[in-house]
């Protein structure tokens, strides 16, 4: 469980210092070698913040596009237009539901509601306790088992509201 | 899959799978026939060779246009009318048409064919880097792909000087962030650039000027699943493959979703009727309900009737029926399920993922789903199917930068058409009921 950021009042105005972890570091550069330009790294390089810190800091922008020779207003452009990169800090497991057209037909609407239920919140937020953010998704290539849902990286299959308590329980 | 026993000479995309075992590592996959379309590809033919092959097989695309294959990598500037710089095999692994699971099950399932496949492809046209474009939710297939890419390099598969033949090319897996229209393919060049995915205009075609401005080859993943077996058996024995169930060669993936007893994707000779793929590999409709209405392909295709079931899936009859095969996975709806929710649903896909690029598919789409939600609450007014129609045609082909307009139109068009009656029943008889 993450701590609540502290804000002091004397830094209120400044940006938060924002740094790449070695780890970071290493990858993003791994991946510039898969190009001959490392610009196209960019949504790479979002995923790696992503994945190390759970979503993509403001500050973090100008910092990746220097690493990789992008310039801040380009990979900014990017990281707004692809849903999957997380501008605001998400709960520790992220439920993506499936609303496309073969699981409406197999029962989206009542797993949607079972959720919302279950967890307390709509679509687009996040639990109080920080520990699901639930979305919704476009077909995740799974129809034949529909209804579909992702928790982080895992697929779940023909999700019945029965098995919520079970499925959910995994995520702590 | 089932069981049955599948080869490379009778399936030739899904004879080295077994989804209860898993997908084969090197050594077993070359032990079934692997790898020996690629070899023979590098040790006996020319480029020029393959590509005449894939030519005469007639492959088209699967990735829901179904355009030749062979004419597409015949584009691509060869021999004296190359200028000696890069050229790319760009896999279209974006996978995101609502109804659509068959990319999946090939990358996850038979990682090397798709390695070996961008080896060959790349070879075929010269190409010194191919890039695999993933869509990012598939989490398996980018580690069965990337185990698989570390495999064929560490046997000299990949990398420099393959198999002595001096010819050089490598192959990565690149990863998406969402956005469905990445799968267009000029917005696919932009993404893989790191740029947003807008579409870019045509000419030039990305077979002169793709990624990085250089020649670019962009195909499906199960088009070019296809070219070993080509290769390896010729483009004449492909034909025959559909067993004379179409003029088009080969065999496809097809698959059912939504309401049917056993949803499930299948490699079976090309022109095989949706009859068959519902009825027998799919067990029918669930509870005993009758078919109300199908997609042939995919979210981007117009609904067909019970009484269409007979056709041949093929490009040609599937448009000749006002539709389109798209990406030849088709999804049921049962007949006490609403049309005008399903058109909403499919509507709010649609006008989500619209890039924003041009107007009319940026304000026409959420119109569309305002006048959709109004009719499916009983509160739609007068006039509510005439503007429905209206942006059918607004929206249609030509009118918009990219097909993804286009496309939204087509299940909006042919549910009004056959299913009028249902949206005549969401609006309101009185004209002062409000829409939005
Ligand atoms: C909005 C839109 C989305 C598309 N999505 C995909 C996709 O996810 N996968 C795909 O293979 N083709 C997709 N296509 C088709 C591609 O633009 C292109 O035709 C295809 O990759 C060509 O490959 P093929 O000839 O092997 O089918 C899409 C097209 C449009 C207009
Ligand atoms: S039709 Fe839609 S998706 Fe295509 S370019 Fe225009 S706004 Fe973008
Ligand atoms: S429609 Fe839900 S997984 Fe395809």
């Amino acid at each position: 469980m993450q701590n609540q950021t502290v804000i002091k009042l004397a830094d209120l105005g400044k940006a938060p210092p924002f740094e790449l972890s070695d780890a970071e570091r290493d990858q993003i550069t791994e991946e510039m070698h898969h190009y001959p330009d490392p610009r196209a790294a960019s949504i790479g390089a979002l995923k790696i913040v992503q994945k190390h810190r759970g979503w993509v800091p403001d500050a973090a922008i100008p910092v990746v596009a220097r690493l990789i020779g992008s310039d801040g207003a380009d990979l900014e452009g990017v990281a707004t237009f692809y849903s999957l990169i997380f501008r605001q800090p998400v709960g520790r497991h992220v439920i993506t539901v499936c609303d496309s057209i073969s699981c409406h037909l197999t029962g989206y609407d009542e797993l949607r509601d079972a959720l919302q239920a279950r967890l307390g919140i709509s679509l687009g937020q996040t639990t109080d306790d920080q520990r699901f953010t639930l979305l919704p998704i476009c077909c995740l290539g799974a129809c034949d088992r529909g209804p579909t849902m992702m928790i982080d990286e895992d697929l779940h299959g023909d999700v019945t509201p029965e098995q919520l308590d079970r499925i959910l329980g995994s995520y702590t | 899959m089932s069981a049955r026993k599948r080869t490379l000479d009778t399936h030739p995309l899904t004879y080295c799978i077994d989804a209860a075992r898993g997908p084969l590592d090197l050594k077993d996959y070359e032990a079934v026939g692997g790898y020996a379309g690629l070899r023979k590809a590098i040790r006996e033919l020319t480029p020029l060779d393959v590509q005449a092959q894939v030519k005469q097989a007639n492959l088209r695309g699967r990735g829901g246009a179904g355009f030749p294959t062979g004419i597409k990598w015949g584009l691509v500037p060869m021999g004296d009318a190359h200028d000696g710089g890069p050229k790319y095999v760009v896999c279209n692994a974006d996978e995101m048409e609502p109804g659509t699971f068959k990319d999946r099950l090939l990358m996850e399932q038979a990682p090397h064919l798709m390695v070996e496949s961008m080896i060959a492809s790349g070879y075929a046209v010269g190409a010194s880097t191919g890039y695999i474009f993933l869509r990012g939710e598939y989490i398996e297939s980018a580690r069965n792909l990337n185990k698989a890419l570390a495999q064929a390099r560490a046997a000299g598969l990949l990398g420099d000087n393959i198999l002595g033949s001096g010819w050089s090319y490598d192959c990565f897996v690149h990863t998406g962030a969402g956005r469905y229209i990445c799968g267009e393919e000029t917005a696919l060049i932009n993404s893989l650039e790191g740029r947003r995915a807008n579409p870019r205009a045509k000419p030039p075609f990305p077979a002169i000027s793709g990624v990085w401005g250089r020649p670019t080859v962009v195909n499906n993943v199960e088009t070019l699943c296809n070219v070993p077996a080509i290769v390896l058996n010729g483009g004449e024995w492909f034909r025959g493959l559909s067993q004379g169930k179409s003029k088009d060669g080969g065999t496809k993936l097809y698959g059912c979703s939504g309401r049917a007893n056993t949803p499930g994707c299948w490699e079976l000779p090309f022109g095989t009727t949706s009859r068959e793929i519902l009825e027998v590999h799919a067990g029918g409709m669930r509870g005993g309900k009758k078919l109300k209405a199908w997609l042939p392909g995919g979210a981007s295709t117009d609904f067909l009737l019970p009484e269409h079931l007979d056709l041949p899936m093929d490009f040609d009859t599937i448009s000749k029926a006002g539709s389109r095969m798209g990406t030849g996975l088709i999804t049921v709806v049962a007949e006490d399920q609403s049309m005008v929710s399903a058109v909403r649903n499919l509507e709010e896909f649609f006008s989500r993922e619209s890039c924003g690029w041009c107007t009319p598919c940026r304000d026409g789409l959420p119109w569309s789903v305002r006048i959709l939600k109004a009719i499916e609450r009983g509160e739609g007014r007068p006039g509510d199917i005439e503007k429905l129609m209206r942006l059918t045609r607004d929206l249609g082909p030509g009118r918009t930068f990219c097909a993804h307009a286009p496309g939204a139109m087509e299940p909006l068009q042919s549910a009004i058409k056959f299913f009028r009656s249902e949206f005549e029943s969401g609006i309101r008889a009185s004209a002062s009921a409000v829409t939005a």
